[in-house]
């Protein structure tokens, strides 16, 4: 039987459970969890005031109920799984490493924060800055994946530098935004501004969007490359069309105010 | 042990320990992954004289390729691991990437690692991108015809090389018959190559030479012509033709089930023995015993 969280009355303040990772559940009993601290607004609580817990940890957190207001869910994960059965607050799997969070409703801003391994899937839509470097932090996520059946927010993937962040809807202004490298996909519209002050990297949509003046179409062709990612995307259930996988793309590249050597890949047409 | 008309000689093949690599190669149609795989298992027969053994393992459908394209499947088998890593790069280079629509990935989940793609992009003069997709790296080398992809490392794995048969026939018309029958079925076994011309070769060799400086030389205990002059001829008295079938595998398991496909696929029609050629079992680290190959499935 897997370990079980759910929420026996939504937080009025935003609560923080950094707490809910395996690691840190991992051999405890039901009493010791529920003494373990969460810090809400400015107090300390404990687990038990806010969550029944049942059953025991065996790789699998599941947590029920509706967790909008709860942040920091996962934050540190290195191995394991949790399963959200509802909405989930911001910086969910905030520097994850390793192991899977899947959400089955919405989630929050700042997801998956500087993160550098493992995955997260959100089923439904989420906020802004997923998968995003802090304020001020030179590189945001180093590795793993992200991937929003929804619509994202703004800034998805700010000063990533390595991994895979995925949208299944749209994406809001300012997509891969100061990017260094790594890899965006957005099967809708792309918002404006994408790919501002990109060094390098690959933003990729399946929609025609306005491009910033700094960036230069250099051809139409099919990139090989992609049916990697369009058919992983796919296997994760993202709706991936023939169309994707066969076309053509328009390859623009900047951002010319940084190294020019990131690029914008927008479907144009299948193939001949 | 006779099957049907033809004698089966109670011998071994003496097969050797190699390194051995399987590389996938996709491309927009099956003719131009077929074109890149034809030209990379070129010049690929033997480790004397091509430092490397090659050959096309089976096509692919698009169902079981990486990037869901037609492909092929290429084995390369070569004495040492290094020597393996090298004629990757070497053919992957000179055979694949120049190959218009192709791409190219590793297609071994076990072995060493050694880079590839990760020497190749540096063709890319500075241009070329890399991509890291669920635990595997590859690279974007700009070509002319768009991108090159090509998988950062490529597994190299213990293998088997020099697994063989000798189909002794009465002419060379119906031995050629049998040996080109007999490799058809051995092709089917997943996990082998036939590295000789059409999987079959007449110059089998022994090690050394009277001549200073050759390795090898001619099997004269198998030409039909030296019967006369040889005293260690194994060529029997009716024999007018002796044709080799040499088996390289990525696990001895395949080299076993190739052989005993190719016994039962070369016996009869005219054929009048099947033996196999070794060094007197000082040299290989595998004997491969043709009666318990047949034993095996009785």
């Amino acid at each position: 039987m897997s370990l079980k969280l759910v929420l026996k009355h939504e937080p009025e303040v935003p609560l923080e459970a950094e707490v809910i990772t395996p690691a840190k559940l991992n051999g405890l009993s039901i009493g010791e969890i529920t003494k373990l601290p969460l810090q809400y607004g400015n107090e300390r609580v404990e687990v038990g005031e806010f969550f029944r817990v049942e059953g025991s940890y065996s790789g699998e957190i599941h947590v029920e109920g509706d967790l909008a207001r709860v942040k920091l869910v996962g934050a540190g994960m290195s191995e394991g799984r949790i399963v959200v059965h509802g909405r989930i607050g911001m910086h969910l799997g905030a520097g994850i490493s390793g192991g899977e969070i899947l959400v089955e409703g919405d989630a929050g801003d700042w997801v998956a924060p500087e993160m550098s391994g493992g995955r997260i899937v959100i089923k439904g839509n989420a906020g802004h800055m997923i998968g995003s470097a802090y304020r001020g932090s030179p590189a945001g996520i180093r590795g793993g994946e992200i991937i929003i059946h929804g619509n994202a927010g703004n800034e998805i993937g700010h000063a990533m530098r390595k991994g895979l962040i995925a949208i299944g809807g749209d994406s809001g202004d300012f997509t891969g935004v100061d990017m260094l490298a790594g890899t965006i996909i957005v099967i809708g519209d792309l918002g404006n501004r994408t790919g501002a002050g990109m060094k390098r990297g690959s933003i990729v949509s399946m929609r025609p969007a306005q491009m910033l003046p700094t960036f230069s179409y250099a051809c139409s062709y099919q990139p090989q490359f992609l049916r990697l990612y369009l058919l992983h995307l796919s296997r994760l259930g993202l709706p991936v069309t023939p169309a994707y996988l066969n076309g053509r793309y328009q390859r623009w590249s900047g951002d010319a105010l940084e190294m020019n050597r990131g690029e914008v890949l927008l479907l144009n047409g299948e193939a001949a | 042990m006779h099957i049907q008309s033809t004698e089966v000689i109670d011998t071994f093949a003496e097969a050797f320990a190699m390194w051995g690599a399987r590389v996938i190669i996709t491309a927009a149609t099956p003719a131009w992954a077929l074109a890149a795989a034809r030209s990379m298992t070129g010049f690929a027969t033997s480790v004397i004289g091509c430092k490397c053994e090659a050959g096309i393992e089976r096509e692919l459908s698009a169902e079981e390729t990486p990037d869901a394209r037609p492909g092929i499947s290429v084995l390369l088998f070569s004495t040492s691991l290094e020597g393996a890593g090298k004629r990757l790069l070497e053919r992957i280079g000179q055979c694949v990437m120049t190959c218009p629509s192709t791409s190219c990935f590793n297609g071994l989940t076990s072995g060493e690692g050694v880079s590839v793609g990760g020497k190749l992009r540096y063709f890319g003069d500075g241009y070329q991108i890399g991509k890291s997709l669920d635990g595997r790296r590859y690279w974007r080398i700009p070509v002319m015809d768009g991108e090159f992809v090509v998988e950062d490392r490529f597994n190299i794995q213990p293998a088997v090389g020099g697994g063989n048969l000798l189909i002794h026939g009465l002419d060379q018309t119906r031995t050629l018959e049998t040996a080109e029958a007999a490799a058809s079925a051995m092709r089917t076994v997943p996990g082998v190559i036939l590295p000789f011309p059409n999987g079959v070769v007449r110059s089998g060799s022994k090690i050394g030479s009277r001549y200073k400086g050759l390795p090898a030389s001619t099997n004269d205990a198998y030409c039909p012509t030296l019967r006369a002059f040889s005293a260690a001829t194994e060529v029997p008295l009716d024999a007018a033709c002796v044709l080799e079938i040499v088996i390289d595998g990525l696990e001895l398991r395949g080299v076993q089930d190739a052989m005993r496909v190719g016994i039962n696929a070369a016996s009869g029609n005219g054929t009048l023995r099947i033996s196999a050629g070794n060094y007197g079992g000082d040299l290989g680290q595998y004997r491969i015993g043709l009666y318990e190959l047949l034993q095996a499935t009785a």
